[in-house]
């Protein structure tokens, strides 16, 4: 379990207990937070589901693949802290966790 | 009787989803969702990759947890089926005789794996993928030994016998085209794709015409070709495209031309019904007056957000390039928009490296489509080229020392 803070683009925010194993792209639509689409359920097919993540969490969160670069290059509004939220697996170590969603994913 | 509010008939990714985007949207009257099978909604595209080679749950499935309908007050009848739409007192009629009155309708209904008149096709063993009770039964028939026979060389076929080579069965695929994927994909695609399943050990038999299945007891035993050739197998899988569900539309009325029409707000002929997802027929803007049937997620999720926004007052979502992806053995095909009007084709990378996407342009060089193999920026470059609608040079597309955001600039 981890908690994730999800803030919406408008600046409201949901915090929500995500388990380990899904990914914080699952913990926003299976919670219906806005803002996340994921049409493609998780593929890394589409980047509906790009997120900021948090500065003080980069680290922890890893590196996009290489499919998850070129997916954001061209995703809309993308910053150094950009990433797919299907593409981030949820551990214990996420516990507190705060990404930002973008004003729209296309 | 409760107080007439929103239903959906369809308890599907379109139908759970237009139910979600309503509360997101603001919707707070009467909402319920009438599904016929007995889950809550999930996700199909799984049910013939991830989940079939058991690289998925069932909870990773759902679509939601069950707890999110409750708590967003979403009234979940399942295992109920619809039977009749009684226009003049705005009432659906349940298999249980039951009259649910409704405010407005959406109609979620999808659609259904094709039958084709052949013989055998109800001998035990014969099965089609659509549901996650076919899926199972799929499922449980394919590991090592075993052989999988796919009638039908489209993406359900090919990704099933993926699937099964990845569970160590074997699996042959029987097609009547002379290549597989003949109606969605270009020939560069389809050959392609042969020889990659060829090189995982995948059978095809092209251009074959189908008799029937044979069998003994109850049981099929093996695909009867026309010369009269048999293909033995333990497993038989028909997966010859899908046909909308459109009989509830069709007996009420509702103006159908194989599938459900319905206008851009995703409005049928009746201005207080609605239909969305598979069953529909709908107004493709990016592609002049032309209507199309899209099966797929992106379209459920467009026309879903189309209906709630329209319910809600939402000014109408952006329109969308369609698009739709398969995961194959370590292939990533993703597809943007649809080839009409296409002229010429361009090809970008090296089909030998699997890495590489087909451009397809219409007279004035305009982009309508592309498949892209393992090629993320030009699936992603060649959505955003299509929605503008601009000339693009095939020169400029097939110049690898050109980078796709620079060609999409």
């Amino acid at each position: 379990m981890a908690k994730i803070t999800y803030i919406a683009h408008d600046g409201s925010s949901r915090t929500l207990e995500v388990k380990a194993g899904l990914t914080v792209m699952e913990g926003a639509v299976k919670n219906n937070v806005p803002g996340i689409d994921a049409d493609c359920g998780g593929a890394c097919a589409c980047a509906t589901c790009h997120v900021y993540v948090d500065e003080a969490w980069m680290d922890k969160v890893g590196a996009a693949s290489a499919m998850e670069e070129s997916m954001l290059d061209f995703a809309e509004g993308v910053k150094p802290n950009s990433r797919l939220s299907c593409q981030i697996k949820v551990t214990d170590a996420l516990d507190g966790l705060v990404v930002t969603t973008p004003e729209s994913q296309h | 009787m409760s107080e007439p509010g929103v239903v959906i008939v369809g308890a599907g990714h379109a139908g759970g989803s237009a139910a979600a985007f309503l509360r997101q949207y603001g919707f707070t009257g009467p909402l319920s969702l009438i599904g016929e099978e007995p889950l809550a909604p999930y996700q199909r595209p799984p049910l013939s990759k991830a989940w079939l080679k058991g690289e998925a749950d069932a909870e990773a499935l759902m679509l939601r947890p069950d707890s999110f309908y409750s708590e967003n007050d979403i009234v979940l009848r399942l295992g109920v089926r619809a039977e009749r739409i009684d226009r003049d007192a705005r009432t659906v009629i349940l298999s249980g005789g039951e009259a649910v009155p409704y405010a407005t309708l959406i109609l979620a209904t999808g659609a259904r794996a094709r039958r084709i008149p052949l013989p055998g096709l109800d001998l035990g063993g014969v099965l089609a993928l659509r549901t996650a009770a076919d899926a199972d039964q799929l499922k449980s028939a394919l590991g090592p030994g075993r052989r999988l026979a796919v009638i039908g060389g489209g993406y359900i076929g090919l990704e099933a016998a993926a699937s099964a080579r990845a569970l160590g069965a074997e699996a042959v695929v029987i097609e009547r085209e002379p290549r597989v994927l003949a109606r969605v994909a270009c020939e560069a695609l389809s050959t392609f794709f042969q020889d990659y399943h060829r090189k995982h050990g995948v059978h095809f038999i092209l251009d074959a015409g189908v008799e029937g299945i044979v069998g003994g007891d109850g049981r099929a035993a093996a695909v009867k070709l026309a010369g009269g050739d048999l293909v033995e197998a333990d497993a038989f899988l028909v997966g010859v495209g899908a046909v909308p569900n459109q009989e509830l539309a069709v007996d009420a009325g509702l103006h159908c031309s194989d599938g459900i029409v319905v206008d851009l707000e995703a409005r049928t002929s009746d201005p207080a019904i609605f239909a969305i997802g598979d069953c529909t027929r709908r107004p493709m803007p990016l592609y002049g007056a032309r209507m199309h049937r899209l099966e797929s997620v992106p379209n459920a999720l467009e026309q879903a957000k189309q209906a709630a926004s329209a319910l809600t007052g939402r000014p109408a979502p952006a329109g969308e390039v369609p698009w739709f992806w398969s995961d194959q053995y370590d292939l990533k095909l993703q597809i943007a928009g649809l080839p009409f009007d296409a002229v010429q084709t361009v090809i970008r990378g090296d089909i030998a490296a699997a890495k590489f996407a087909v451009f397809h342009l219409d007279a004035e060089h305009r982009l309508q489509a592309v498949e892209a193999v393992n090629a993320p920026p030009e699936f992603m470059a060649g959505r955003l080229l299509i929605g503008q609608r601009k000339a693009v040079a095939p020169d400029k597309l097939r110049d690898m020392s050109i980078s796709m955001k620079e060609v999409a600039a």
